[in-house]
C-alpha cells in the first residue's frame, strides 16, 4: 500500500531523516518506535504529504505522494501529535470543519461525524466546547478528526502522549476497533508497551535511521535472552563469586547486580533457573523475593542502539 | 524582611524583560514614533514647513481692489490660494480639495470703498466652507478682513472713488465695508455636517485594520500548533487556503464595519448623504484590504511574536499618516503628499465623501480603486511569501 524508499530530510545542517525505507501493507498496523527527536514525526509528515522529502520518495499504491498530494490526501487521515482542535468551539463544530476540508457536507458529514464521535466515545459530548474536555477526551477527539473522510490509512503521531492510563486504554480500544475495521495504521510512539500491544510490525528509528524493521516476535528473537528473573536477598548482597558462578551457567545470558539482589537474563525458565537458585542457596543467600518476566522491547532497543529509548527508561526496567 | 528574595525577584523580572528584545524595542520605539509624529505635526522645533490652508478666490469683480486682495491672499504664507470660477470652487470645496472659497462679487471695489465711510449698501462676500474645517474658515475670514480693509482703505484714500472724499468720510467714521455670508458646502444640503462622521471614518478604518492584524496573529499561532498539520494534511492548496482566510477576515471586518456604522448612524446621527453603493463598495474594499494586509504580515512574519511587533508599527504608521487620528490637512505639505500613498488616507477620505460630504459614486471610485489595488498587491505578496511547504 505504502512504500517509503530512501527517504531523506534535512533542516539546515541537521539530518532529521536519513535514508529511511520500509513498506506498509494494507490492513497492517506499523509502529514507528524511537526516542524523541529520532525522526518519527518528520517521517510521518512526509508520508502524509505535508513535508516534501529532500531525497527518496513515499508512494501510495504506486503514486508518488508529493506529486499528487491532494488526491492521495483523501485516502489518508493524520492525527497530529499536538492537539489539532479549536478549544473555543464545540466537538461538533470542530468535526464540521475537518469534514468540510475533505469535501463533506450535509447529511453525509453528519453521519460521518456521528460515527467518529461514537467510535471515540464522545457522542454525548458533541455540543460541549473542547476547552471543557479532559486531556484524554481531547486526544480521542483529535483521533476522530482524522476519521471523517473514512481514510484507508491513518497516521497517528504519538496519540497517547500526556494522557492518564485510563484514557490511554480507551484510545487503544479505539485503535483496535479501527484495526478490526480493516484500516491501515501507522503509529509513532516512544512507549514500547504501546507498540507491543498494538502493532503487527515495528520499525525502530534512531538518529533518523531505521535500526530494525520486524514483527514483535522477530525483534525479540534478536535478543539472546527472552526471560528475566529479578531476585532480592534478605539482608545480604551477592558476591562477585556468586555473579561469576551464575554467569558461567549454560542458558544464562547476562547477570547484573541490583540494589537488593541480582537480575538474570536467560533463554528460558527451565534448567538455567533451577541451577541459578542452587548457586544462590549454596552461597548462603536467602531469597526474599523473586519476580519473573520477559525481556522487553526496551532491552531490544538498548541491544540495537546502545542507549535507552527514554530518559530513565532503563532504570524503570531494572 | 527578606531583601535577598526581593533582589532576586527584581533581577529575575529584569532578566525576563531583557530577554524579549523585540518587545523591549517596541515598548521604546513606539512611544518615540508617536511622540515624534505629533511633535512634528504640531510645529516641531519651528524648522518644519507648516501645511498651508488650501483656499480659492473667485473674483467676479475684477477691480483693482479685488485683484489686490486676491494678490495679498496669494502671498499669505498660511494659505495656498487658487483663482477659480464659482462652479469649480464649489466643486472643490464639496470634494474637500479646497477648504474655503471666497467669492468677491461684482462691483465689490466701488461698493466697499463707498461703504467704508457711509456704512450703507455693503457688498456681500460669500465664504463657501468645508464644514469639517471650521478653524480654517475663521483663519481665512480673519485674513480676508485684514487684507480687505487694507486694500479698500488704500483705494479710498487714493481718492479714486466718487465725490465723498476721505476727509468727509473720516468725520462720519469708518465702518466695515462689506459683510460676509458663510455657506457650509455639502453635496446634499439636507445632510448637515457631523464631526462624528469623520471620527467614525478614522476609527473604523483603524480598528478594522487591527482586526486584520489579529487574524494574522491567529494564523501564525495556528502554524505553531497541531492544527496547522491537520490543515496541511487535508486536500487543500495554498491559494484555496489563503482565499478562504481572506474571505473570512473580510466578512469579519464587514460585520465589525456594519455594527460600528449602525451605532454611528443610530446614536450619533451620522448620515450616508452620498452614494450608498459607493459607501458599501468602500467598506468592502477596506475590509478586503485589511484581510490581505494581515495575510501579508503573516506571510512575512516568521512567528506570532515577531509579527505582532511589525504589525503594531505598520498599523500605527498607516493610521497616523492616513489621517485617522488627526486630519491630514494639518500635516506639513510633504506629509500630506506622503499620506496619499497610504490606503488608510483613501479609506478615510472615501468614507467622508460618502457620508457628510454627500458625494456621488464617482467620488467613491478613486478610493475603491486604491483600496482594491492595495488589497491585490498585499494578496500577491502573501501568496508569493507564504510558507506552505514544510
Amino acid at each position: 500500500m505504502l512504500s517509503i524508499s530512501h527517504l531523506q530530510k534535512r533542516f539546515g545542517e541537521r539530518v532529521a531523516v536519513d535514508d529511511v525505507s520500509f513498506e506498509v501493507r494494507a490492513g497492517e498496523t506499523i509502529g514507528l518506535l524511537g526516542p524523541n527527536g529520532a525522526g518519527k514525526t518528520t517521517t510521518l509528515s512526509m508520508m502524509s504529504g505535508i513535508a516534501r522529502p529532500d531525497g527518496g520518495s513515499v508512494s501510495f499504491d504506486g503514486q508518488i505522494v508529493h506529486q499528487d498530494a491532494n488526491h492521495l490526501k483523501m485516502r489518508v487521515g493524520l492525527v497530529p501529535q499536538d492537539l489539532a482542535l479549536y478549544d473555543e468551539l464545540s466537538a461538533w463544530a470542530n468535526l464540521e470543519l475537518f469534514g468540510g476540508l475533505y469535501g463533506l457536507a450535509g447529511a453525509r458529514l453528519a453521519t460521518r461525524a456521528d460515527d467518529a464521535l461514537r467510535l471515540v466515545g464522545l457522542a454525548d459530548r458533541r455540543r460541549d466546547r473542547v476547552k471543557e474536555f479532559s486531556g484524554g477526551m481531547k486526544r480521542r477527539l483529535n483521533i476522530a478528526g482524522a476519521l471523517l473522510h473514512d481514510p484507508e490509512l491513518v497516521l497517528l503521531d504519538e496519540p497517547t502522549v500526556g494522557v492518564d492510563p485510563q484514557s490511554r486504554n480507551a484510545i487503544f480500544e479505539n485503535l483496535e476497533e479501527l484495526k478490526r475495521r480493516g484500516k491501515t495504521l501507522v503509529y509513532t510512539t516512544h512507549y514500547m508497551e504501546e507498540a507491543e500491544r498494538l502493532c503487527d510490525r515495528i520499525v525502530i528509528i534512531d538518529h533518523g535511521k531505521v535500526i530494525a524493521n520486524d514483527t514483535v516476535h522477530g525483534l525479540y528473537r534478536r535478543l539472546p535472552a527472552s526471560r528475566v528473573v529479578a531476585l532480592e536477598f534478605d539482608g545480604a548482597t551477592a558476591t562477585d563469586a556468586v555473579l561469576a558462578g551464575l554467569g558461567a551457567l549454560t542458558g544464562i545470558c547476562a547477570v547484573q547486580r541490583t540494589a537488593a539482589g541480582v537480575r538474570v537474563e536467560m533463554e528460558d525458565f527451565g534448567t538455567p533457573l533451577a541451577r541459578a537458585l542452587e548457586i544462590i542457596a549454596g552461597a548462603g543467600l536467602r531469597v526474599a523475593s523473586l519476580e519473573t518476566g520477559r525481556t522487553s522491547l526496551e532491552d531490544v532497543f538498548i541491544a540495537l542502539t546502545g542507549h535507552a529509548l527514554r530518559d530513565g527508561a532503563k532504570a524503570d526496567a531494572s | 524582611m527578606n531583601y535577598l528574595a526581593i533582589r532576586a525577584l527584581i533581577r529575575n523580572d529584569l532578566r525576563i524583560y531583557m530577554t524579549d528584545r523585540r518587545a523591549m524595542m517596541i515598548g521604546v520605539l513606539v512611544p518615540i514614533l508617536i511622540a515624534a509624529f505629533f511633535g512634528y505635526v504640531f510645529g516641531g522645533n519651528g524648522s518644519a514647513e507648516a501645511g498651508k490652508i488650501p483656499i480659492a478666490v473667485v473674483d467676479e469683480d475684477d477691480s483693482d481692489v479685488s485683484r489686490a486682495i486676491a494678490a495679498d491672499l496669494a502671498a499669505e504664507p498660511l494659505l495656498a490660494m487658487q483663482a477659480l470660477d464659482r462652479t469649480e470652487a464649489e466643486r472643490r470645496v464639496r470634494g474637500g480639495k479646497v477648504q474655503v472659497a471666497a467669492i468677491i462679487p461684482k462691483n465689490f471695489g466701488g461698493d466697499a470703498t463707498r461703504a467704508l465711510f457711509s456704512g450703507q449698501t455693503k457688498p456681500q462676500v460669500e465664504l463657501l466652507i468645508d464644514p469639517s474645517q471650521a478653524m480654517s474658515s475663521r483663519v481665512v475670514e480673519g485674513l480676508l478682513a485684514q487684507h480687505g480693509m487694507q486694500e479698500i482703505t488704500k483705494e479710498a484714500f487714493s481718492g479714486a472713488s466718487d465725490g465723498s472724499g476721505p476727509a468727509a468720510g473720516l468725520q462720519r467714521g469708518l465702518s466695515m465695508p462689506y459683510v460676509v455670508a458663510t455657506t457650509k458646502m455639502t453635496s446634499a444640503q439636507k445632510v448637515p455636517y457631523s464631526s462624528y462622521a469623520h471620527s467614525f471614518a478614522g476609527m473604523t478604518t483603524q480598528f478594522i485594520l487591527l482586526a486584520g492584524i489579529d487574524a494574522a496573529i491567529v494564523l501564525l499561532l495556528t502554524r505553531e500548533r497541531g492544527l496547522w498539520q491537520r490543515l496541511r494534511s487535508a486536500p487543500l492548496s495554498k491559494t484555496q487556503f489563503l482565499l478562504a482566510r481572506t474571505l473570512a477576515t473580510t466578512l469579519v471586518g464587514l460585520f465589525q464595519f456594519v455594527l460600528i456604522y449602525a451605532a454611528a448612524i443610530g446614536v450619533f446621527g451620522v448620515r450616508i448623504g452620498g452614494s450608498v453603493i459607493g459607501f458599501a463598495a468602500i467598506a468592502v474594499a477596506l475590509c478586503l484590504l485589511n484581510a490581505t494586509f494581515g495575510l501579508m504580515l503573516a506571510s512575512i512574519g516568521r512567528s506570532a511574536a515577531a509579527t505582532r511587533g511589525i504589525a503594531v508599527i505598520a498599523t500605527l504608521l498607516l493610521v497616523m499618516v492616513g489621517g485617522a487620528w488627526v486630519p491630514s490637512f494639518i500635516f506639513p505639505k510633504w506629509l500630506q503628499q506622503v499620506s496619499l500613498a497610504t490606503p488608510t488616507r483613501w479609506a478615510v477620505d472615501g468614507l467622508d465623501a460618502m457620508t457628510w460630504r454627500s458625494l456621488g459614486l464617482d467620488a467613491a471610485l478613486p478610493p475603491i480603486l486604491v483600496l482594491s489595488g492595495s488589497a491585490l498587491l498585499c494578496l500577491a505578496i502573501a501568496i508569493w511569501q507564504f510558507r506552505w511547504e514544510e
